[in-house]
């Protein structure tokens, strides 16, 4: 990791605390707010950090219209409000989007494929920043080009705002596949691997030799009951991103915390249900007693119904 | 040497695993020579019927998220009682819950450690850093990566200071507590974590 890029002042220490700060948000919660009272919900519910944004993907593929790094305004009320770290996001290949959510204190910076691609060729050169960014990914050779633009964190892709897990499953199994495929193979057929796999040969061996990603690897997408963390969970992520599964009550339509209390207490209900499963993802007594106290969950979208071009997973190369 | 032999010459050592970076604690136990085990009820604080783990690591992470599970299920009770008994470790989010007192914001806390502790001391994220410090432990300079980290603000006359930030502690031991500021298992130097395994391999029975 140290020597990528040819940039080894850069990101020898640098990366480290980067990869830090992901670290010590495995086996938590990364929940997607849309305002203050949202993220006290989040936070007092135990979520390990909060995604600052104005619509939630729910709302965003409800609603059309280009989808930008949200108002610093809000983004600044979040960091003022809660404790715990406050990420939010920047569009693909936006540079100058991740150096204001930089400038405003931002813990982790997400470029994500949720908000209207920037530019359709390269991503951030994220080595070129002190905060760290998270990326998302469905394959592995994805992931490992993210690594080597300086992503700290990678989140295996699912289809965001559908509620619907399928996505995020199918691409987990593919990443952990495609690791295990690597630990087998001798020095040589390495070169040929990172051929196919359009990633640096040096990430690649040290996949084949860990058997890991150099970076956590979260989960997001898709993700809407305590059951569903949990099976990402087994299936190998280290920590968990919650987007419309909280707060939101129909497609479109979030649940009305602040006036409602029933609204407010489904919320709360998911958001603390959420948080036990991802940390006792194995313990099938304690997921259905959390299963039993939700309240409500989202309605949801089949990812199978949603058209090809429709897909906000397929953004990001 | 068999693994069962080798499990019962080394110390047993938890680590609680509700949220954070326990895995990487667990790896550093095991370097300098402890067998870990991962905390998640109060039940895991017992190995069988007969015996109960020797010590405790609290680890980094958010200690919101942490006080929230310690909450429910008397596990703060069992927590509390394990670590009077018994050696811990507390390193950030962990220095936090043990401390006496935590401000920015005031939250509740084990109360093991005579000192004051304020989050998120130096900023956030953009100003994490790694520094290289004097420190009381042999074998010179150590190596602190602060993450979001916390400050010691004021220790009682029986914790002593192994190593400071700006005139303030990092490191600090009251009895068989220990706790500090920064990140020794995101470190390759496995001093803090050998000193924690001495101190369980050597404190008296109770």
């Amino acid at each position: 990791m140290t020597e990528l890029n040819g940039k080894p002042a850069v990101t020898a220490a640098a990366l480290r605390l980067k990869v830090g700060l992901a670290e010590m948000l495995k086996g938590g919660v990364i929940m997607d707010v849309m305002s203050v009272e949202q993220a006290l919900i989040a936070e007092q519910a135990g979520a390990a950090s909060v995604m600052a944004l104005e619509r939630v993907p729910a709302m965003i593929r409800a609603e059309g219209g280009v989808a930008r790094m949200a108002k610093p305004g809000l983004i600044k009320q979040i960091i003022q409000a809660v404790s715990i770290p406050v990420m939010a996001k920047a569009r693909i290949g936006h540079f100058a989007e991740a150096q204001i959510l930089q400038e405003l204190g931002v813990d982790f910076i997400d470029e994500s494929e949720v908000l209207t691609p920037a530019d359709e060729a390269h991503h951030i050169d994220k080595h070129a920043f002190t905060t760290p960014f998270v990326c998302g990914a469905r394959n592995l050779g994805e992931a490992l080009r993210r690594i080597a633009e300086g992503a700290a964190m990678i989140r295996t892709k699912g289809e965001a705002g559908t509620g619907d897990v399928v996505h995020a499953v199918q691409h987990m199994r593919q990443i952990t596949r495609e690791m295990r495929q690597l630990t087998v193979l001798t020095e040589q057929e390495l070169y040929a691997a990172a051929k196919d796999l359009q990633a640096p040969y040096e990430l690649v061996r040290m996949v084949a030799q860990a058997g890991k990603l150099p970076v956590p690897n979260f989960s997001a997408g898709g993700i809407a009951t305590p059951a569903d963390a949990a099976l990402m969970m087994q299936l190998g992520a280290e920590a968990i991103f919650v987007g419309s599964g909280i707060f939101m009550k129909e497609r479109a339509t979030p649940l009305d915390v602040e006036n409602d209390p029933k609204e407010r207490e489904e919320a709360v209900s998911r958001a603390k249900a959420i948080v036990i499963a991802t940390t006792h993802y194995n313990d099938p007594k304690i997921l259905a007693e959390v299963s039993e106290q939700v309240t409500g969950t989202m309605k949801g979208l089949a990812a199978a119904a949603i058209e090809e071009k429709e897909l906000l997973q397929t953004r990001g190369w | 040497m068999s693994d069962l032999v080798d499990m019962q010459s080394k110390p047993r050592i938890g680590v609680l695993a509700i949220q954070g970076d326990y895995a990487a604690h667990a790896a550093a136990l095991e370097q300098a020579g402890a067998a870990p085990s991962l905390v998640k009820t109060p039940e895991d604080l017992r190995l069988d019927a007969q015996s109960a783990l020797e010590a405790l690591v609290l680890p980094g992470g958010e200690s919101t998220t942490m006080l929230k599970f310690l909450e429910k299920r008397h596990f703060f009770n069992a927590l509390r009682d394990f670590c009077v008994q018994k050696p811990v470790f507390g390193t950030c989010a962990g220095a936090i819950l043990l401390a006496r007192e935590v401000r920015n914001p005031a939250q509740h806390s084990l109360g093991l450690l005579d000192a004051v502790v304020e989050r998120n001391a130096y900023g956030r994220q953009i100003d994490s850093t790694i520094l290289t410090a004097e420190t009381a432990l042999p074998g010179g300079p150590l190596e602190m990566v602060f993450i979001r980290a916390p400050r010691i603000a004021a220790i009682g006359p029986t914790v002593e200071a192994l190593a400071w930030r700006d005139g303030y502690p990092a490191l600090v031991r009251q009895g068989t507590v220990m706790a500090a500021t920064f990140h020794p298992e995101l470190s390759a130097d496995r001093r803090v974590h050998h000193l924690f395994v001495a101190l369980v391999s050597g404190a008296p029975a109770r």
